[in-house]
């Protein structure tokens, strides 16, 4: 398979920091690439780097075959930008934000505002379409600026925490028209802080940390690699607590964590969880919560690096 | 604006062109100036930024003031209209630095920027927006002037010539406020430009009244006051005077102002992006 966006050894200071300190990474076409990381990790320099909005130091990108930097225009007619915030001009209306960018790509305006009521209708804003942006809500206005992205139809999309601070209605429409667009033969890379969300729509995954690539595979490898999924069960009365730990401890072969509300260890046996729901029934234990999640980014780093994700600054240098 | 129909940026492309046109970056300056004219229209703020404020500058400073310092209403319109002009044409240049902060710091930049247009374009299809802006507000100025009493006392060439010569300035003097917009972080705070540099520079000038009633050490500021240089000019080219030299003082400060501030916020644009 193709790979359409490949960068080798990145490098990008800002003064003293360094945001980049060597990053590979590659996307194959047609595929979701995750590059995963806390805050201050870098994933938005490589997006800006790879985007062409800011040259790297050293190392170098290539995007459909072309340098992000000396053939930087090339590249601007095969991408889309979706940035942390929805860049949309704020005082115009839905459908004019989107002729805009239609006409700056060279479409007619016919076929601008033809492209334009086509995502609106996508995006489930043809009602909004009208009014301006300052109006519309925070899932309205990532749904737009996504569509503003669609309008030239790119072969590459780079989208940089699209779902951040979206509700999860808005996040599952969001991830159904991600994968819509691998569908489609479009390259998507992806920033994210949420495992689940790498776990949802990748089909490779970067983690980085600090500037650097701590590790690199599919979803599947990296759970492997870091483990398992967490198991947490919350009996209905704090009084059973010692009898959930103790039957978790039994069937699980190590001791859990136990908080005043719950009891919760990491498993990796798929057996596992009914059976201790099965123990608990015989012991008469009633059960308010039992649930199976993925480990959380802070743990994968944990167990990938051995330091939890520090609170660094946000990786966007300009506020 | 030209209709140039390209069909839809078909995939795979196979070869791509490697830069802009020079027709292509015209059309795109002129799509992004249709952009910031259209916010105009949703944005009754800026309309009245654009015209009420005008007009109420003239009908306040004439009726208010114009008959302690020059005896009426219409004698001091035909000495301050000048003055007027000039201070709002400075002012709304504080309106492109807002515009591009506000554009930076949401995001907008940003998607322009990663778009297979000219460089130029955000840039130009600003400019060009605001000399819009400019003419349109001069207009406003000169036409309620003109009902309250003030007479052009020289030709059509002379008030083009003066309309000229202040959008040449405004532009140059508008890249102290885009800079100062790529050095803070919300777009209020580069209103406060206008307060502290545009309100002393105007009032402390030849504007609104002979500069020979001002104590000494004012005087001697207000003589190479770039504000005086531009206004003394634009009241010659309107009721006459001396033209040339001022006018040629504004130029020399407009271009200083420019060769200074407008690589600083080009190498402050580089650092923050």
């Amino acid at each position: 398979m193709d790979t359409t966006i490949e960068a080798t050894g990145l490098v990008k200071r800002f003064g003293d920091t360094t945001a980049l300190g060597g990053v590979d990474l590659a996307a194959r076409t047609g595929t979701v690439l995750a590059v995963l990381g806390p805050n201050g990790a870098g994933k938005t320099t490589a997006v800006r780097v790879l985007a062409t909005l800011i040259e790297p130091d050293g190392g170098q990108a290539r995007v459909g075959g072309y340098d992000v930097v000396a053939q930087a225009h090339q590249v601007r007619r095969l991408i889309a930008l979706t940035g942390q915030y929805a860049a949309v001009d704020e005082t115009l209306t839905g459908v004019e934000n989107l002729i805009l960018i239609g006409r700056l790509l060279g479409q007619s305006r016919a076929a601008a505002r033809r492209r334009a009521d086509e995502l609106l209708e996508q995006f489930e804003l043809a009602d909004a379409g009208g009014r301006a942006t300052k109006t519309y809500s925070g899932g309205m206005r990532r749904r737009l600026d996504l569509a503003a992205s669609l309008v030239g139809r790119p072969r590459v999309l780079y989208l940089d925490e699209p779902t951040t601070g979206l509700d999860p209605r808005a996040r599952g429409d969001l991830w159904g028209v991600i994968r819509d667009l691998t569908g489609d033969g479009v390259t998507v890379l992806l920033t994210t802080q949420y495992m689940e969300e790498a776990d949802q729509l990748a089909d490779d995954l970067v983690v980085i940390d600090r500037g650097r690539v701590v590790a690199v595979g599919t979803p599947d490898q990296l759970k492997a690699q870091v483990g398992r999924q967490v198991l947490r069960v919350s009996p209905l009365s704090a009084a059973d607590l010692p009898v959930v730990a103790r039957v978790v401890t039994e069937l699980s072969g190590a001791a859990p964590e136990v908080t005043p509300e719950a009891v919760s260890a990491q498993v990796s046996d798929p057996r596992l969880p009914p059976a201790v729901l099965q123990r608990l029934t015989d012991a008469q234990v009633a059960v308010a919560e039992l649930s199976l999640r993925m480990p959380s980014l802070d743990e994968v780093f944990f167990a990938l690096t051995g330091h939890h994700t520090a609170d660094d600054n946000d990786d966007r240098s300009a506020a | 604006m030209t209709t140039i129909t390209h069909p839809a940026a078909s995939p795979p492309a196979p070869v791509l062109q490697d830069r802009v046109g020079p027709l292509d970056a015209v059309r795109h300056a002129l799509t992004l100036a249709w952009r910031s004219l259209v916010q105009i229209r949703h944005n009754p703020m800026e309309l009245a930024d654009l015209s009420l404020q005008p007009l109420m500058f003239v009908a306040l400073f004439a009726y208010v003031f114009g008959g302690a310092i020059s005896g009426s209403p219409k004698a001091f319109l035909q000495f301050g209209l000048a003055g007027i002009i000039t201070q709002n044409a400075l002012f709304l240049t504080m309106n492109t630095g807002v515009a591009l902060n506000t554009d930076i710091t949401k995001g907008v930049f940003d998607r322009f920027r990663s778009l297979p247009i000219a460089r130029s374009a955000p840039l130009a299809g600003r400019i060009l927006a605001d000399v819009v802006r400019q003419v349109w507000s001069m207009a406003i100025l000169l036409g309620v002037g003109t009902l309250l009493g003030f007479r052009v006392q020289t030709n059509p060439v002379s008030v083009l010539a003066a309309v000229v010569l202040l959008v040449a300035v405004a532009c140059a003097f508008s890249w102290l406020p885009v800079l100062v917009a790529m050095l803070v972080d919300e777009p209020e705070k580069v209103m406060m430009l206008g307060f502290v540099v545009v309100f002393p520079l105007t009032f402390a000038s030849s504007a609104f009244v002979p500069v020979d009633t001002m104590p000494g050490w004012m005087q001697a500021w207000a003589a190479v006051n770039p504000a005086t240089l531009l206004v003394d000019a634009v009241r010659g080219l309107l009721v006459g005077g001396e033209v040339a030299a001022p006018a040629l003082g504004a130029l020399a400060w407009a271009a200083a102002i420019g060769a200074v501030a407008a690589p600083l916020a080009l190498r402050a644009f580089r650092r923050r992006s």
